[in-house]
């Protein structure tokens, strides 16, 4: 077997390959769920039909899906540009510390002022916690890969230390920041409901991307930069200042949902404030093949997965883990799948087998 | 000096090797003896076929046809290490040495066995080789601090302590300062004197004059000729290696019927050999873009350019002549704005750009077509993009791209250059020729006052070839200063009206196009000076 680069991939393939991609994730999953103890289907129809059929469940999708927003146009952004921005979890978190930070030390603001407030200083302290490695990368090619993936654990380890130390609630002595200000809350939408404000943040925010990536001249000179530095450069863009620009922004994005999460949802900060959205969001942007639109559809699929995976545990039993199981497997699958938009996979030894057999003088191929 | 009068069979023969690659004939059934204690050089142009001669030789490519025998027996060598069991080593331009390890360690490293390695033996064996090279070095140095001569020699030693009777040398001379040269063939010189046979390519006919015993020249993938060195002249070799004319190609041809004013006179002057005419030659008409004393600094101790100067003239196509790797890349990034030189100057009438980024050389009116096309489109954007990508800033309304416009825009040269392609086509779909029209269409389309291009037809059919010499033609007409650089002698000769040969980073000289042969130019680019010729 030999994969052999293909020049362009027909219509047809992509679409083709997503169905084969989800098939292929269903009979991957099948076993495992099988050894849990549960039917693979009726498993599937919690982890994508029920979250969906009522109202309250709907909800808690998309406020499961707000979060995952906000990281994977983080990452989507960045990885446009040609910056690999692994850090988005770091990045999330340092985010969401400066939000408790500002909610907690100055609590009396009113929302006009609040709200901004905590909204910009997450987008400050994302961009900050990526500006080091964005700044390696562009004035000295250090592999940018290596210092956002490790920058990951130094926010965790900084949030645990900052509970356990200066932002330990007074009160209780619990390792969680004390409640935020009520000016920073972001109101639910509905009454009686926890999906909030901030959802509808993402979404301004995830058609603000699309319009500057794809309507922009500055839109244009990213994806050049992203998809051929060197043309760029001679086409006289400065992929650098590109480079540095999209990193920061992709950061500060990140660090906006950090923020969005501690003033949406949890309205303190605590260990759990993240998690692993950043990552999940680079499986957000990579199953959305770096695609605003099929971002928020992505999103919102796999936050039907983790709200259908809670309830597949509490009726069938089956390890709430299972979930990500699912979506690590898609993950997979359609990964290795899309890469035969750009290669061919032939089989030579079959081929010479067929050509020495005379049957096969006919064959056009 | 027959091959049948040896009675003995050579040490290496190839015959009838045949390789294609597509449609590209590399190989087209070459033939080819190398006798123990013989330097046998083998000379050829870019494309000629000696790259993958060697490779076929040494393993790394298998060929479609052919036998290769060695000492009459025939093998089959489809690695480098059946090439070795057979005898035969190779010494690459670019040396597969590991820089932080010492002489010793990178040449056990490619016979290491499992276990513990007695570095006893191979100690007294290197210093043995190296003695025969007659240049002992230290076995314990680190390679690193070696200098690219020293380099090259622990890759002979290692070609021979694996056993090498048979040594290829692929342009072993394009690394050296003359000093390392000189020392590389005594080096040579003993080698063949304890029968050691050596396969020494390179385009460099006074080295191969001076080395070589015989000499096989190779053009469009067959051997032209082999000839006992000390038979044929220089200037033989030259016509040999360019080849002769083979088509009517000129301006005259090229030239469309509406604007034959100028060049008429130019085509009429016969290209005669009449050496006293060779003086250099300045240009026409003003000079628009000059190139004055730009260096540029190489890895080892020569410099990748060094010092060029020219002038073009508005109106004019120089033409910049040589075989490939002797600065003309660099010189084209030079010009494009991607590669900074360390000294020197290019200024567009009179405004200083050496250094200047691409932005603000496209802006002074420079156009610029390098020859790698896959690098300066960017593939997976449309052609309505890939047209706009040099000056974004005139497509706005506000922040946002004017599509309208963009769109327009497309279509108007698509039309003018006639483009097979949609404007939202993506760019990596088009066809080389296709490619080039665009970014024909991106540089004339803010019509330049100077423009810069390489290798211009690379890899394009004949229409598409046609198209862009008219193009190119037509901009001189307008009164443009183009600097063509080419290793197409047919091209350059067809095109400029004076000539630049460039040789090791230097301008070996500026002539008329209109008195200059093959043979002089092969000469020049082969590295004879100017004055040797007019001499």
């Amino acid at each position: 077997m030999r994969l052999l680069l293909r020049g362009h991939a027909p219509r047809w393939l992509t679409p083709a390959l997503v169905v084969a991609a989800a098939l292929g994730t269903f009979i991957l999953t099948a076993g495992p769920i099988r050894l849990a103890g549960a039917n693979p289907g009726s498993a599937y129809d919690f982890y994508l039909l029920r979250p969906l059929s009522s109202t309250y469940t709907f909800l808690e999708v998309l406020l499961a899906a707000t979060p995952l927003l906000f990281t994977g146009l983080a990452v989507l952004l960045a990885f446009r540009a040609g910056f690999y921005n692994i850090g988005a979890e770091g990045q999330f978190i340092a985010g969401a510390i400066a939000a408790a930070v500002v909610a907690t030390g100055l609590p009396d603001l009113p929302p006009p002022l609040a709200l901004p407030l905590g909204l910009g200083v997450g987008v400050v302290a994302g961009s900050l916690w990526g500006l080091v490695p964005a700044l390696l990368r562009v004035r000295l090619g250090v592999d940018e890969v290596v210092t956002t993936l490790l920058l990951n654990p130094v926010a965790l380890l900084l949030l645990q230390g900052l509970l356990n130390g200066p932002l330990r609630n007074p009160t209780t002595q619990f390792p969680e920041s004390a409640r935020i200000g009520s000016g920073y809350e972001l109101a639910p939408i509905l009454t009686g409901h926890r999906l909030h404000w901030g959802f509808v943040l993402a979404v301004l925010v995830a058609l603000a991307l699309w319009l500057v990536l794809s309507r922009t001249g500055i839109g244009l000179t990213l994806r050049a930069a992203g998809l051929n530095p060197r043309a760029a450069q001679f086409s006289g863009i400065s992929v650098g200042r590109t480079l540095l620009g999209a990193a920061l922004s992709s950061a500060g994005l990140a660090g906006l949902g950090g923020a969005v999460q501690v003033m949406g949802l949890q309205r303190r900060l605590t260990g759990e404030v993240s998690t692993g959205f950043g990552y999940t969001g680079i499986v957000v942007a990579t199953l959305a093949a770096l695609s605003v639109p099929a971002a928020i559809a992505v999103a919102t699929l796999l936050a039907d997965i983790v709200v259908g995976a809670e309830m597949a545990n509490r009726v069938l039993q089956l390890p709430p883990q299972m979930g990500r199981v699912v979506t690590a497997t898609l993950l997979l699958s359609a990964v290795s799948l899309m890469l035969l938009r750009r290669y061919r996979v032939t089989f030579p030894a079959l081929r010479r087998r067929r050509a020495r057999a005379p049957s096969s003088a006919g064959d056009p191929s | 000096m027959t091959e049948e009068a040896d009675s003995t069979p050579p040490l290496l023969s190839l015959s009838g090797i045949r390789k294609t690659f597509g449609d590209l004939v590399a190989n087209d059934g070459i033939d080819l003896t190398v006798r123990a204690g013989e330097v046998h050089a083998v000379l050829g142009e870019n494309g000629a076929g000696k790259t993958t001669l060697m490779r076929i030789i040494y393993g790394l490519t298998v060929p479609d046809d052919g036998v290769m025998q060695v000492d009459g027996v025939p093998v089959m060598v489809r690695s480098p290490k059946d090439a070795l069991a057979c005898g035969i080593g190779m010494v690459t331009q670019h040396f597969a040495l590991v820089r932080p390890m010492t002489v010793l360690e990178n040449i056990l490293l490619s016979s290491l066995p499992l276990g513990p390695v007695s570095t006893e033996e191979p100690r007294l064996r290197i210093a043995e080789l190296s003695a025969q090279l007659g240049s002992p070095f230290d076995p314990d140095a680190v390679v690193g601090t070696l200098s690219v001569g020293e380099q090259q020699r622990v890759e002979i030693v290692k070609a021979l302590y694996q056993g090498a009777r048979a040594l290829i040398l692929d342009e072993p001379t394009a690394v050296l300062v003359p000093q390392e040269c000189s020392a590389l063939f005594k080096s040579l010189r003993r080698l063949t004197d304890d029968g050691i046979g050596v396969l020494f390519v390179s385009h460099k006919l006074h080295e191969v004059k001076a080395i070589s015993d015989r000499v096989s020249v190779l053009r469009h993938g067959r051997v032209v000729t082999t000839v006992p060195t000390e038979t044929a002249s220089t200037g033989e070799l030259a016509e040999l290696l360019v080849g002769r004319a083979v088509s009517g190609v000129s301006r005259a041809v090229l030239r469309p019927d509406d604007e034959g004013s100028v060049g008429a006179t130019l085509i009429a002057a016969e290209r005669a050999d009449d050496r006293s005419s060779l003086a250099a030659a300045r240009p026409n008409g003003e000079v628009l873009l000059r190139i004055s004393a730009l260096t540029v600094p190489g890895s080892g101790a020569k410099p990748r350019l060094d010092g060029i100067h020219l002038d073009v003239g508005g109106g004019e196509i120089l033409g910049l002549a040589g075989v490939s790797g002797n600065g003309q890349r660099e010189l084209a990034d030079v010009l494009s704005g991607v590669l900074e030189p360390s000294s020197g100057s290019v200024t567009l009438g009179g405004v200083e750009l050496a250094g200047a980024g691409p932005a603000r050389i496209v802006q002074a009116g420079l156009g610029r077509l390098p020859e790698d096309r896959h690098g300066v489109v960017v593939e997976d954007l449309s052609v309505e993009d890939n047209l706009i990508l040099e000056n974004v800033n005139s497509f706005r309304r506000g922040p946002f791209l004017d599509r309208g416009a963009i769109r327009r825009h497309a279509e108007r040269l698509i039309e003018q250059f006639s483009i097979k392609a949609a404007p939202t086509d993506p760019v990596g779909g088009l066809s080389g020729g296709n490619m080039q029209k665009v970014l024909l269409a991106r540089v004339f389309e803010r019509d330049p006052q100077a423009i810069v291009v390489a290798q211009p037809t690379r890899g394009l059919d004949v229409g598409a070839s046609e198209f862009v010499h008219k193009q190119l033609l037509r901009r001189r007409s307008l009164g443009a200063a183009i600097l063509l650089i080419s290793e197409d002698l047919d091209e350059v000769l067809a095109l400029s009206d004076r000539i630049a040969v460039i040789v090791e980073g230097r301008i070996m000289g500026v002539v008329s196009a209109s008195v200059v042969s093959r043979g002089q130019l092969g000469l020049l680019m082969s590295g004879t000076p100017l004055a040797e010729l007019s001499a």
